[in-house]
C-alpha cells in the first residue's frame, strides 16, 4: 500500500485543501512550486549544509543502556533534543524559510503551542533577516515563558491569541487570518504535518531526515537494516511523521504514535484525537478531530502545550485507519513518571511532549533481541517549571 | 429551476442589499425575529450565519458573535427547528452561510434535504473547495434546488474566475479586498481596478460585493460596481446593546440611506 500523499493532496480519504478563496493564491503558489524548489540542487545544497553546520545534524542515535536493561530489550533514543533550538522543529523551519526565500516572501508568520516551533521559526528568520510574527495562545504564552523570551530576543513579534481556549488551535486560527489579510508578501511556516495540501507533505519531507538518519545509524551500530519498532509522540504529528517516513513501506517495522490523554481518555480533559475523534475538517484539511455531534471543535487539554491540539495530520489519520501504525495514549501522570525515569536513568531531561513517547514503553511488549527507537523530539528546558511543580525539587 | 435568488436578480439589477447575521445572536431565540425585521425594513436577501467554533475567514466581530451564539446553545439542529415555519411569513431569498465541518457532521444529504424542506435557496461555505463541490456536492445541491455561492477576491485569476462563473448558479460573492470579514474598506484604486476587471469579463452570474461594507457610503460605492452589496460585521455589531430587535434593525438599515 502507498502511504504517501497522492496527486490531489490526499492520504487515503484524508487531506485536501479546504481553504477559503482568500487563501487560494498562496496555497496554489506553494503547491505548484514546492516540489521543484525542494528537489533543486541549490536548495538541497543549502538545506543539507544548514542542517549539518547550523542545526548540528546528524542528531545522535543513542543506545540507552540503563533504560534497555530496565525494559530488558534494546532501546535507542533519536536525540532531536540536541538540535539547535532544542527540538525537531528546526528541520522544518530551515526547509520552509528557504522555500519562502525562493518564493520572494519578506514576512514570515507562524503558530506555536509549546513555543518550540515559534522559537525555531524566530531563529531561522533571524538567520535570514526576515520579519517574523508568531501567534501563540495566551495560555501558552504564560506556561512556556522561557521560549517567549527567546523569540522576542531573536527579534520576533509574539502575538497572544485570545480566542477559544487560548492554546495551539486558536494560535493556528489567528495565523490563518493573518495570511488571509496578507496574501502577497507573507509565507506561513506551519509547524506540523497539518493544514492544507501541500503542507502535510512538505513538512513530512523536511522532517524525514530523522528516519533517514535512523536507518544508517542503526545499521552502522548494529548491522540491522531496520528497527523493530519506532515510537514517537503525536500532537499534529510532525516528529512522528519524520521518524516514520522511511519506514512507511517497511511493513516489518512497527510504528507507534502516542497521543496526549491529559487527565484520561474517559475525561473531557484530554487531547487523544485518534482515540476519541471522528472524521471532519479543521484548519483546511480533512482528518480526524475531536468534535461535538454538531461539528464544533472541542477544546483539548494536555500538560504539554505542544500536544494539546484537537486534530492530527492527515497522514496519521490514514496510518490509523489502515492500521499501518498503532496509536496509544499516555496520561499526564504517566508522562511525568516517564520523564523522571529517563532523567534519572540516562541523564536526559526530555520535553513533556517526548515523554509521551517514553511512556509507551510501559504499555507494549518488547522482546530481548528487538531494537526499539524512541524519538526524543525535544528537550525539557522549557518545561522545568512544570517538572519542578510536580516533583517538588 | 425556480429559485428565489434567480427571481431576485431577474427583477432587481441594482442596489441589491444583502445582510448577514449570526443565528442565535445576541440571544438564542433572536434568529426569526431578526429575519422578520430585516424583511420589514426592505432588505433584499438574507444570509443566516451558522456559528462555528473556528471561523478562520472571519474577523473579530463575527468570531465573537459565533462564540456567543454557540454558548447560547445554537446548533444546526436548533437552527432548522427555528426556521421550520419561516416560509409562512418570509418571501425573500434566504441563504445559510457557515463552515464545512458542521455541515459534514450533520450529513451532506440530510442537510441539503432539510434546507430544501424549509425553503433555503442557497449556501455559502467559504472553505468548501471548488473541486470537492464539483465532484461530491453538486448533484446533492442541485437535487435540492440549492445554489452554491462561491467567493472571489482581488487575487483570483481570470482563469479561475471563468471557472467559478461556469460552476456558479445564483450569484458570485465578490470579496472586496484580501481580508477576513469586517476589515476596513474604502474603495481604493486597487479595488476599483479589480471591480472594473471583473465587470469587463461579462460573467453570466450577477455579483454582490461583500467584506468591509459598513455604511451608506461604502454601500453606495460598492453598488457602482456590482448588482449590490452585502453587509455583515457592521450589522452584527449593531445587534449589540439593550434596544429591542425592532429598534436595532430599523436603526441600522435606515443608516444605509441609499437603499431605494
Amino acid at each position: 500500500m502507498n502511504y504517501q500523499v497522492n496527486q490531489k493532496g490526499y492520504y487515503g480519504e484524508f487531506g485536501g485543501a479546504y481553504i477559503p478563496e482568500m487563501m487560494v493564491p498562496n496555497i496554489e503558489e506553494l503547491r505548484l512550486n514546492y516540489l521543484e524548489i525542494i528537489n533543486s540542487y541549490d536548495f538541497r545544497q543549502e538545506f543539507i549544509g544548514l542542517l549539518k553546520n547550523y542545526v548540528g545534524r546528524p542528531s545522535p542515535l543513542y543506545y540507552a543502556k540503563r533504560l534497555s536493561e530496565k525494559y530488558q530489550t534494546n532501546i535507542y533514543l533519536k536525540r532531536e533534543d540536541l538540535n539547535h533550538t532544542g527540538s525537531h522543529k528546526i528541520n522544518n523551519t530551515i526547509g520552509q524559510i528557504l522555500v519562502a526565500k525562493k518564493l520572494g516572501k519578506h514576512r514570515i508568520i507562524a503558530e506555536t503551542g509549546a513555543g518550540q516551533h515559534g522559537l525555531a521559526t524566530a531563529t531561522v528568520c533571524a538567520l535570514m533577516g526576515l520579519k517574523c510574527i508568531v501567534y501563540m495562545g495566551a495560555v501558552d504564552v504564560e506556561r512556556q515563558a522561557p521560549n517567549v523570551k527567546k523569540m522576542k530576543m531573536l527579534g520576533a513579534e509574539v502575538i497572544p491569541a485570545l480566542s477559544g481556549n487560548q492554546t495551539l488551535k486558536d494560535a493556528t486560527n489567528e495565523a490563518m487570518r493573518d495570511w488571509i489579510n496578507n496574501p502577497v508578501d507573507t509565507h506561513y511556516i506551519i509547524g506540523s504535518v497539518v493544514g492544507p495540501h501541500p503542507y502535510p507533505d512538505m513538512v513530512a519531507r523536511f522532517q524525514s531526515v530523522i528516519s533517514e538518519e535512523i536507518r544508517w545509524q542503526l545499521e552502522e551500530q548494529t548491522g540491522k537494516e531496520n528497527p523493530d519498532r519506532v515510537i514517537a509522540c503525536v500532537g499534529g504529528g510532525s516528529n512522528a511523521a519524520g521518524a516514520f517516513y522511511h519506514f512507511l513501506d517497511q511493513e516489518n517495522v512497527k510504528l507507534i504514535g502516542v497521543e496526549a490523554a491529559g487527565l484520561g481518555v474517559d475525561t473531557p480533559e484530554t487531547a487523544a484525537t485518534l482515540t476519541l475523534g471522528s472524521p471532519g475538517v479543521l484548519h483546511s484539511s480533512r482528518s480526524i478531530l475531536m468534535q461535538t455531534d454538531d461539528g464544533q471543535i472541542t477544546e483539548p487539554y494536555s500538560i504539554s502545550a505542544g500536544l494539546d491540539y484537537p486534530g492530527i495530520g492527515p497522514m496519521h489519520a490514514n496510518l490509523f485507519k489502515t492500521k499501518r501504525a498503532e496509536y496509544l495514549w499516555a496520561t499526564d501522570a504517566e508522562v511525568l513518571d516517564a520523564a523522571l525515569e529517563l532523567t534519572q536513568l540516562e541523564g536526559i531531561i526530555p520535553a513533556l511532549e517526548s515523554a509521551h513517547a517514553l511512556a509507551a514503553l510501559k504499555k507494549i511488549q518488547m522482546k530481548p533481541e528487538e531494537a526499539t527507537v524512541v524519538n526524543i523530539s525535544g528537550r525539557g528546558d522549557k518545561d522545568m517549571e512544570t517538572y519542578l511543580k510536580h516533583f517538588g525539587y | 429551476m425556480n429559485n428565489r435568488i434567480n427571481k431576485l436578480f431577474q427583477e432587481k439589477k441594482e442596489q441589491v442589499l444583502s445582510v448577514y447575521f449570526t443565528a442565535g445572536y445576541p440571544n438564542l431565540e433572536d434568529t426569526v425575529p431578526v429575519i422578520q425585521e430585516l424583511v420589514k425594513n426592505g432588505v433584499d436577501l438574507i444570509e443566516i450565519g451558522m456559528p462555528f467554533s473556528d471561523p478562520v475567514a472571519d474577523g473579530p466581530v463575527i468570531q465573537h458573535s459565533s462564540l456567543v451564539a454557540l454558548q447560547n446553545g445554537m446548533s444546526i439542529r436548533k437552527l432548522f427547528d427555528q426556521l421550520k415555519d419561516i416560509r409562512k411569513s418570509v418571501e425573500i431569498p434566504l441563504i445559510l452561510m457557515g463552515y464545512i465541518n458542521p455541515v459534514l457532521q450533520y450529513g451532506l444529504e440530510a442537510f441539503c434535504k432539510k434546507c430544501n424542506e424549509i425553503g433555503i435557496d442557497g449556501l455559502i461555505i467559504p472553505d468548501l473547495p471548488l473541486d470537492v463541490y464539483e465532484t461530491e456536492f453538486k448533484p446533492v445541491f442541485e437535487a435540492n434546488n440549492l445554489h452554491n455561492i462561491f467567493l472571489i477576491t482581488p487575487q483570483t485569476s481570470d482563469e479561475r474566475l471563468r471557472k467559478i462563473d461556469e460552476v456558479s448558479t445564483g450569484f458570485i460573492y465578490m470579496v472586496s479586498s484580501n481580508s477576513t470579514t469586517g476589515a476596513k474598506a474604502s474603495v481604493s484604486n486597487f479595488q476599483k481596478q479589480y471591480f472594473e476587471r471583473v465587470n469587463s469579463m461579462a460573467l453570466k452570474n450577477p455579483r454582490l460585493i461583500g467584506f468591509g461594507i459598513s455604511n451608506a457610503e461604502t454601500f453606495r460605492n460598492a453598488c457602482q460596481y456590482a448588482s449590490g452589496a452585502i453587509i455583515g460585521s457592521a450589522f452584527v455589531k449593531a445587534m449589540e446593546g439593550h434596544n429591542t430587535i425592532e429598534q436595532k434593525v430599523s436603526g441600522f438599515i435606515n443608516t444605509i440611506a441609499t437603499k431605494s
